[in-house]
């Protein structure tokens, strides 16, 4: 039943220093599938796989938009998102009608790392079982924020989370440092990348059949330009376009994944760390 | 009774039922009344009907890069005028100017709240600093809700300043939370005598320049100084700008009353 004597609740804390409930809820993040953010100079662009969970079902919606300056994609519980994302256009809304604008990215973050954190040091909560993409724009520029279970919340250049987003991230980090000068195509087409990568090779989204395209869903937000989840069209004027970029800026060969360390087996020698920033963070 | 001293009641922070748990926080404060209304007097608490130290004119002046506030600096215990050297003119933080005509005590009492926001905004750290247009709406919110409890806070208040691309903002918000924003603003005799002054001078096709401004300032308060029993011939001048936001002065008014030998029929 349990996977060592420490995990019992939120509030127990093992010899070694850690929660091990939170650290189950990080892990829940990775049973969703993958999604991606990224920013150039004035817009911030989420990418997310959205796999229908059985063959009848359809695909789940995976972007939220919040605010006119703000959404989030998810990977995890998505009826934790959808609480979290009701808190968060709430707080939009008071902000609004208290200052008649849009309320600071930053600012948000803060105060939904601020609501999470709780869960995570009472007995009778849970941490919530999602992560969070949040792309925003406000005067400050274009937002990446990744939030995690455990309440922690990263500034991002851009990131990845969900499953098999390793490899994912290898491709971030790979083409990083050109993302700042992007057009808004390109950083588009290198989310649709990113994600595509992380897809394992024999159910790659191009398999040239139109159905399996309309897998993704992209937004983009920035300078002038509401949040925005683009039209199915939309999309596969992108995935061609990402095509036509050719396979030359793709990863050659996946990545080891990450997503197969089953720390709780061996209780003695966990592989999971600290929450890592992957992607490097921006200092606030 | 006495064993329930100490005990705890069973079910605290609970769903009432029929409803759902509430995430939030967890330890939801029972709902208090504001302090205003439950003071306790023996017949209960009176609410305030009107100003008593007052503080009369605010002019304010939207030029092409930035803002102008003017006020004297008098505030009056009814035509007294009991305190001669006060400016009502204060800068809130580096984009915004904020004029306060009407009871001097309730502009005290905004002041302190905005200070203490601007005090928050400051402990973020992360360089977001509010604008004059929000704080114009803030008051508006505030004052209404004021209003709406039968308590008003009797001022008259002028936003000024500039946004982050340094576009200039200048409003007035009042004691019912009514709010507008124009190149020209202002509060009390001010607003009888040197809105249209102003609004007479204005250049169709563009905004004022700054020493159109300021020179309208200057002959506004001398109109003012001559035709207003409630002012002095003293004032302060805040300016915001996107490069600067402080309060100038006090200034003098050039005073002239060799024309009061030929005045008569009073």
């Amino acid at each position: 039943m349990f996977r060592n004597q420490y995990d019992s609740d939120v509030t127990v804390w093992s010899p070694q220093g850690r929660l091990h409930q939170v650290e189950y809820a990080i892990a829940a993040v990775k049973l969703g599938t993958a999604t991606v953010g990224l920013k150039n100079r004035d817009y911030a662009v989420l990418v997310a796989l959205c796999k229908p969970p059985s063959e009848l079902s359809a695909s789940q919606r995976k972007l939220i938009p919040i605010d006119d300056h703000l959404g989030i994609s998810i990977a995890g519980i998505t009826a934790d998102a959808r609480v979290l994302s009701k808190y968060l256009r709430s707080e939009c809304l008071s902000y609004k009608h208290s200052y008649g604008s849009a309320y600071p990215v930053s600012r948000l973050i803060t105060n939904l790392g601020n609501k999470m954190q709780t869960t995570t040091q009472r007995y009778d909560r849970r941490p919530y079982g999602v992560g969070l993409l949040l792309a925003g724009y406000d005067e400050m520029g274009p937002h990446i924020y990744k939030v995690e279970p455990s309440a922690n919340f990263f500034n991002c250049k851009a990131m990845t989370i969900g499953s098999r987003s390793q490899s994912a991230r290898t491709y971030l980090e790979r083409h990083l440092k050109t993302f700042n000068a992007c057009s808004n195509d390109d950083i588009i087409c290198h989310g649709i990348h990113a994600i595509r990568s992380s897809l394992p090779n024999d159910e790659q989204l191009s398999k040239d059949d139109g159905a399996s395209q309309l897998n993704i869903t992209i937004a983009i937000v920035g300078k002038n330009q509401p949040f925005k989840i683009l039209t199915d069209q939309e999309n596969l004027v992108y995935l061609n376009m990402a095509k036509e970029r050719g396979t030359t800026s793709m990863p050659s060969k996946p990545q080891e994944d990450d997503d197969n360390s089953s720390f709780g087996d061996q209780p003695g020698t966990s592989t999971l760390h600290d929450p890592q920033v992957a992607v490097a963070t921006k200092e606030n | 009774m006495m064993n329930n001293t100490f005990a705890q009641p069973m079910w605290l922070n609970g769903p009432s039922p029929g409803q759902f748990y509430n995430f939030m926080g967890g330890n939801n404060a029972p709902t208090q009344l504001p302090r205003e209304l439950t003071t306790a007097g023996p017949y209960g608490t009176k609410h305030s009907t009107a100003a008593i130290t007052t503080g009369s004119s605010v002019l304010g002046i939207r030029f092409d890069g930035g803002v102008l506030v003017a006020a004297d600096t008098l505030v009056s215990y009814g035509s007294l005028a009991r305190y001669q050297n006060i400016n009502r003119v204060f800068q809130i933080n580096g984009k915004i100017l904020l004029g306060g005509g009407g009871d001097f005590a309730d502009i005290q009492s905004i002041k302190r709240s905005i200070d203490q926001k601007m005090i928050e905004d400051q402990c973020c750290n992360d360089g977001v600093v509010m604008k004059p247009a929000e704080l114009s709406s803030w008051l508006t919110r505030v004052l209404y809700n004021r209003r709406s409890r039968m308590n008003p806070l009797y001022i008259d208040v002028v936003v000024a300043g500039v946004d982050e691309v340094g576009k200039p903002f200048l409003g007035n918000v009042d004691l019912r939370g009514r709010a507008y924003d124009d190149f020209v603003v202002a509060t009390g005799f001010a607003r009888h005598l040197s809105l249209p002054l102003v609004r007479e001078r204005k250049p169709k096709d563009r905004e004022f320049t700054f020493e159109e401004a300021a020179s309208l300032i200057r002959e506004a308060m001398k109109v003012l100084y001559y035709r207003d029993t409630r002012s002095l011939p003293q004032y302060t001048v805040g300016i915001c700008t996107a490069n600067d936001c402080s309060i100038k002065g006090p200034f003098k008014v050039e005073e002239n009353w060799t024309f009061a030998e030929g005045v008569t029929g009073y």
